[in-house]
């Protein structure tokens, strides 16, 4: 024995062998393994659930029909009128949702990426420390305000007392009461907490070299921004436009609200539309009888609904990927 | 053969060099920067004490001494590259050409265009090799392509690296190797046209041969230039410089023609240091 640890007070027990044996710190870790991992297959599961949901009551369903199986997929994605509810001639062309999805998503994103990112470049150059203590804590209340209040928002506030003024009163268009640009709007505010403060991180990440080398090329505080940190932080920049626009085109009650629930292939603005989350709030809550075509036309958009988001996410992942330069 | 025996070997080496190089006599010497009783101070603490020298045009001056000892501190107050630290504050003055370059009038942007700088670790932009070097006069408002060409063709000329990158001035500067993105950034800053240019140990993180091409070059350089460098190299300092500055304990202990001050130097600090019974 040494005389370390004879002589020291603090010397513990040695495990005097190196068999396993039954134990209660043994069979603890493995508790906490099995419960982690069913943690973690939860997640999965349920995935793995909604997939298979999606799959047998859009696609192919053994025994039932699924939507697919009495719809041909040409109509679906050509055809241009959704009437689903009709009685004699229901239509099931998805390009009017599609249309009011993209119309809707993308005026947000027209609204909220520059903004976002303007806010992000500005926390991260620009703003002093105080001010971040400040700003960063009411994006993220921003963030956290329900949608629906957003949806509420815009149809009292920014529809009535905004758009018709401007609009209608004073340049004469026809601004329905509810309409895509007021849920453009409200889903522009709503992605630029994400767009900002996922940015932010990637601009932060920019080493301090980068940004004196560009000092000391005599250049202004704005030249440093925009020419050097933005391009060195693009690829977290381009990740966080397409989760926004992922989430843009995800959302769902505040477009309900907004945006109305009329199926309308347009590109007006001031004209109302249907979303695809939209119309699924709308025979979700329905008195739609389970089984029915129109029942059954919900699971072909949600699935509609899961690709492009998936889409959107796994282009994120690659952009992440593709154009991020390594620094030491 | 002790260190003081093999600096003056290192100083005779230099000067078989500098007969064929230089052909201007000292005495025609112009004062470029005058530093007079510069205190410097982030938050609280001084880090530089009363600090005053001057820096001859064309020449190269070295500043050594351990970490810590304020050199890389008094190095950036020449470009003002310590204004975007926060909280850094200074008293004193520094003249370029006889003109306070922290008086309020003076545009910070203008003065880092004459002032440029090379750091420690090359810090080339994601960009590719001929954006690089075109940033700065892209920022001063060169937007004609045909001028760019000949500014980066020139510039990396200076920088001796031309030769190794005009076939794929399209690749991105972090293709390079370490010792070519650090030519590569001092062709960035020749780029802008400065008539000083500060060096930050711009060898420290190169090999031996990159490190013996970019001393060449600095010596080139000085036909042109005036240059300020930073090194914890001593023996660099012998081989390039013409005047070295000893700093320590954000003091300057002294300062003198190279080779007085590595065969004679007057204070007894400096020669502890040199003789590297410490730092």
């Amino acid at each position: 024995m040494s005389v370390a640890q004879a002589t020291s007070p603090l010397s513990i027990k040695r495990p005097s062998s190196l068999t396993r044996r039954v134990s209660w710190t043994r069979a603890r870790e493995q508790i906490i393994r099995a419960v982690l991992f069913l943690c973690g297959a939860l997640s999965l599961l349920t995935t793995a659930g909604i997939i298979i949901v999606l799959f047998t009551e859009a696609i192919y369903s053994f025994g039932g029909t699924a939507f697919f199986q009495s719809v041909s997929i040409t109509d679906f994605l050509f055809d241009t009128v959704w009437a689903p509810q009709h009685p004699d001639h229901p239509r099931f062309g998805i390009l009017p949702l599609l249309c009011g999805t993209f119309v809707i998503a993308g005026l947000g994103g027209l609204i909220g990426l520059p903004i976002g990112l303007a806010s992000a470049i500005y926390l991260s150059e620009y703003a002093k420390p105080k001010m971040r203590r400040i700003v960063k804590p009411v994006l993220e209340i921003l963030a956290g305000i329900p949608t629906v209040v957003y949806g509420y928002f815009a149809l009292v506030f920014v529809t009535p007392y905004v758009l018709r003024p401007i609009f209608q009163t004073w340049l004469g268009f026809n601004v329905d009461i509810f309409n895509a640009l007021s849920a453009g709007i409200v889903v522009g505010v709503m992605i630029i907490p994400t767009v900002c403060s996922l940015s932010e991180d990637a601009l932060r990440a920019v080493p301090r070299g980068l940004r004196e080398a560009g000092y000391a090329l005599g250049s202004t505080k704005f030249d440093v921004s925009l020419k050097v940190v933005v391009p060195a932080a693009l690829s977290g920049i381009l990740a966080s436009f397409l989760l926004a626009m992922a989430r843009a085109i995800g959302e769902t009650m505040a477009v309900t609200i907004a945006a109305g629930q009329q199926p309308r292939l347009t590109l007006n603005p001031f004209r109302g539309m249907e979303t695809m989350t939209a119309y699924i709030v709308n025979i979700s809550l329905g008195d739609t009888e389970a089984g029915s075509m129109e029942y059954k036309s919900l699971y072909a958009v949600a699935l509609s609904l899961f690709v492009i988001t998936l889409l959107m996410n796994v282009l994120a992942q690659w952009v992440l990927k593709r154009f991020r330069e390594v620094y030491e | 053969m002790t260190l003081m025996q093999s600096f003056s070997e290192l100083m005779h080496q230099r000067q078989q060099r500098e007969t064929v190089n230089r052909s201007r006599p000292v005495e025609t010497e112009v004062t470029k920067l005058d530093v007079r009783n510069l205190n410097f101070f982030y938050g609280d603490k001084q880090a530089l004490f009363d600090v005053s020298m001057r820096v001859a045009e064309r020449s190269v001056t070295a500043f050594i001494g351990p970490s810590g000892c304020g050199k890389s501190t008094f190095l950036r107050t020449l470009n003002r590259m310590n204004d975007i630290i926060e909280g850094t504050g200074h008293n004193g003055r520094v003249l370029l050409e006889g003109q306070d370059i922290y008086a309020r009038d003076v545009d910070v942007v203008a003065l880092r265009k004459r002032v440029g700088m090379v750091f420690q670790k090359s810090t080339p932009f994601p960009k590719s090799i001929f954006e690089n070097v075109a940033y700065g006069p892209r920022v001063a408002g060169q937007n004609q392509y045909k001028a760019l060409v000949e500014i980066v063709e020139q510039s990396l000329k200076r920088a001796a690296l031309w030769d190794e990158v005009k076939d794929r001035m399209n690749d991105s500067a972090l293709a390079l190797s370490g010792g070519q993105q650090q030519r590569l950034c001092i062709a960035r800053a020749l780029a802008t046209n400065p008539d000083v240019l500060l060096m930050d140990e711009p060898a420290s993180a190169l090999d031996p041969a990159s490190t013996a091409r970019i001393e060449d070059l600095i010596f080139e350089l000085k036909q042109n230039y005036t240059i300020v460098i930073v090194t914890h190299n001593m023996q660099q300092a012998a081989r390039i410089s013409d005047r070295t500055a000893f700093f320590f304990q954000g003091y300057l202990i002294e300062v003198d023609a190279t080779q007085k001050l590595f065969t004679t130097p007057t204070k007894k600090q400096t020669e502890d240091y040199i003789t590297g019974r410490f730092g």
